[in-house]
């Protein structure tokens, strides 16, 4: 990290240890996690997926039901409250899918604050839909067209903004990675998902799960949805990365499958890189998880073990996002079709008695103009 | 010999001595050739640059502005990359003794090997190494290897660095002391001279009396002119960049005949 933030990032820490430790913030983020984003969520079984797969009963988190579409409002509210409460009047951020700018731009209308969304140019083209919505929440989207024009440049343009405008700019980071304090933050925001699923399952099965799924691009729906679980040793998980058009190709988003330790953006984590440190391309059909490297807490549950990772490629998760769409009646983001798909492999091994819970982190409203495409149909 | 590390003290007791400032150009190395930027540091060194920084090409890098930025683009298309970049040190050290510090992002030094990057950017004669993106609190390991090899390490401090930062970071720094005079990334527009000024004196007095090199955001000579009168060197990236590329030879060298003799 430059050093003209490590004092902005030395007071985030402050302030958000005072604010997670005090009661009157955790009130006003539980009474609008309840009333603005319509949490909880429902833990919803998925019988015709589960019928069709002929394996273990699948669960699905319907975080794709939360207020904007996706878990990203849990992060982006939880954020734009604590900017308010440092006194900053402006919040900017970075988004890939567009999932995070819209839940930041939502926050930033609903407390009144500035907003500026990053997004790459490769993005915007296939993420028209969710540009259209920032703008009309008030947000302003700033195109970036350096470097490979992904997520990874937004977040470049964003702590560059950051760099330049901190003493009255809170930066709204979207993932569990960046510089401490955000992967725990932005941790503690989300793990609501995991706490409430595990409730759900207790009700609906008097039991907890055999196994849990979830995609990861930076990771935070994954963290969110594992942390309540982590200490429960019996339960496997997988998360899943985005394998693009398969690791041998180079084309993908698999840190874990294709890269090494490496340092971008104030994080050490595994990186997709080469073999002189440069970030290597990405590429993925989900602009969510097409991501050079991935939150440190991840690669430090893949070094333990206690979390397996794995992938689907482009053509997986293009499957599964027309299998659950049939069969359940829900369309999901192409970020959470990695995960679907992921339980399409992993139901069948599985006998019929045991239980899966796979985080449908979004829903694919965003991602219909982009499939259409890929299928060759036109719409108008 | 001169003991490694020690040239750039030395340049800045020179200039102390003779009432002088130091002027230090940035250029990117392979920009748009390694061969060029040979040339391009020979040029620097007899229109009177007294150190010059040498950037290293890297895919994301956050602290500058989008004039280095496409440097970098072309240095990397020219196939330039740290190893690269150490050659083209012990290139212009054949030829010269000026103080050539290297300007590199912290993934490809911790690819390469830390300790192996301090020991090969010595031997190709480096004198010292700014990482922008690694806070003194991160850097123990650079520390401890540039330290037994003898490579400078120099760290930043800036305008939002509180007095506990500022100390940190006189005491980590050798060689010099990096103030950088915006709140921003470099290329950006200069102002507050009130500010540097203090900030510069506080480094110095924390530290003992290191030399403070202002940089980010100079890019004429009545901008370089003021840093002088209250820095001990002034860097200029951004702007030599874009002139190297932009103006003809005559007029470059012009240019930066006229920023050496306003930094005087």
């Amino acid at each position: 990290m430059p050093e003209t933030l490590m004092p902005a990032l030395e007071e985030l820490e402050h302030e958000y240890f005072k604010a997670r430790k005090d009661a009157g913030f955790k009130r006003e983020f539980d009474s609008l996690a309840g009333k603005f984003i319509g949490r909880p969520t429902p833990l919803y079984f998925a019988k015709r997926l589960t019928q069709n797969l002929g394996g273990a009963k699948i669960y699905l988190k319907r975080e794709d039901l939360a207020h904007t579409g996706a878990h990203k409002i849990n992060n982006a509210l939880g954020q734009a409250l604590l900017a308010k409460k440092m006194g900053k009047k402006r919040v900017i951020a970075e988004t890939g899918a567009g999932q995070h700018g819209v839940a930041v731009a939502t926050g930033a209308a609903l407390l009144g604050l500035d907003c500026v969304i990053y997004m790459g140019s490769v993005d915007i083209k296939r993420q028209a839909l969710n540009v259209f919505r920032m703008k009309l929440l008030g947000a302003e989207v700033r195109e970036v067209s350096a470097g490979s024009k992904t997520l990874k440049d937004a977040i470049n343009e964003a702590l560059r903004d950051w760099t330049t405008n901190v003493r009255n700019t809170h930066y709204v980071l979207g993932t569990v990675f960046g510089p401490h304090p955000f992967p725990e933050m932005v941790r503690d925001f989300q793990s609501v998902i995991g706490r409430e699923a595990r409730a759900q399952i207790l009700k609906a099965e008097g039991r907890l799960p055999d196994h849990m799924i979830a995609c990861v691009g930076g990771g935070s729906n994954a963290i969110g949805l594992f942390h309540a679980f982590l200490k429960e040793k019996k339960i496997t998980m997988t998360g899943v990365e985005a394998g693009g058009l398969g690791i041998r190709s180079g084309k993908h988003a698999a840190r874990f499958a294709g890269g090494s330790v490496g340092v971008l953006q104030g994080t050490k984590s595994y990186l997709l890189q080469d073999e002189d440190g440069n970030v290597l391309d990405t590429h993925s059909v989900s602009a969510g998880l097409d991501y050079a490297s991935v939150g440190p807490e991840h690669a430090w549950l893949m070094q333990s073990g206690r979390v397996k990772y794995t992938y689907a490629t482009d053509e997986e998760a293009l499957a599964a996002f027309e299998l659950l769409s049939r069969t359940e009646g829900i369309i999901p983001a192409l970020e959470s079709s990695h995960a679907i798909a992921e339980a399409v492999k992993a139901a069948p091994k599985m006998k019929k008695n045991k239980i899966i819970i796979v985080n449908l982190s979004g829903r694919g409203d965003k991602d219909v103009l982009e499939v259409a495409r890929i299928k060759g149909v036109q719409l108008c | 010999m001169l003991k490694a590390g020690s040239r750039i003290e030395a340049r800045f007791k020179e200039l102390a001595a003779a009432g002088k400032k130091a002027f230090i150009p940035y250029i990117m190395s392979g920009d748009p050739s390694l061969n060029a930027s040979l040339r391009l540091a020979g040029t620097l060194e007899d229109a009177g640059a007294d150190i010059i920084e040498l950037g290293v090409p890297f895919s994301d890098p956050v602290a500058d502005g989008p004039l280095i930025q496409a440097a970098a683009e072309r240095a990397r298309r020219a196939g330039v990359n740290l190893r690269k970049a150490l050659g083209l040190v012990a290139a212009i050290r054949k030829r010269s003794n000026i103080p050539i510090v290297l300007m590199t992002y912290y993934n490809p030094v911790l690819k390469f090997g830390e300790d192996k990057f301090a020991k090969q950017a010595v031997e190709a004669g480096a004198d010292g190494v700014i990482v922008p993106d690694l806070p003194v609190e991160e850097a123990d390991l650079l520390k401890e290897h540039s330290y037994k090899r003898g490579l400078d390490t120099i760290f930043l401090a800036a305008p939002t660095s509180g007095p506990e930062r500022f100390r940190l970071v006189s005491n980590a720094s050798t060689g010099f002391i990096y103030y950088v005079s915006l709140t921003g990334i470099t290329g950006a527009k200069l102002a507050h001279y009130e500010e540097i000024e203090k900030s510069v004196k506080r480094l110095k007095k924390l530290s003992g009396g290191k030399a403070v090199a202002v940089g980010f955001g100079v890019s004429n000579p009545d901008e370089a002119g003021r840093i002088a009168k209250i820095a001990d060197g002034v860097i200029v990236g951004s702007a030599v960049v874009r002139r190297a590329r932009e103006d003809s030879a005559r007029d470059f060298s012009a240019w930066l005949k006229s920023m050496r003799e306003a930094i005087g």
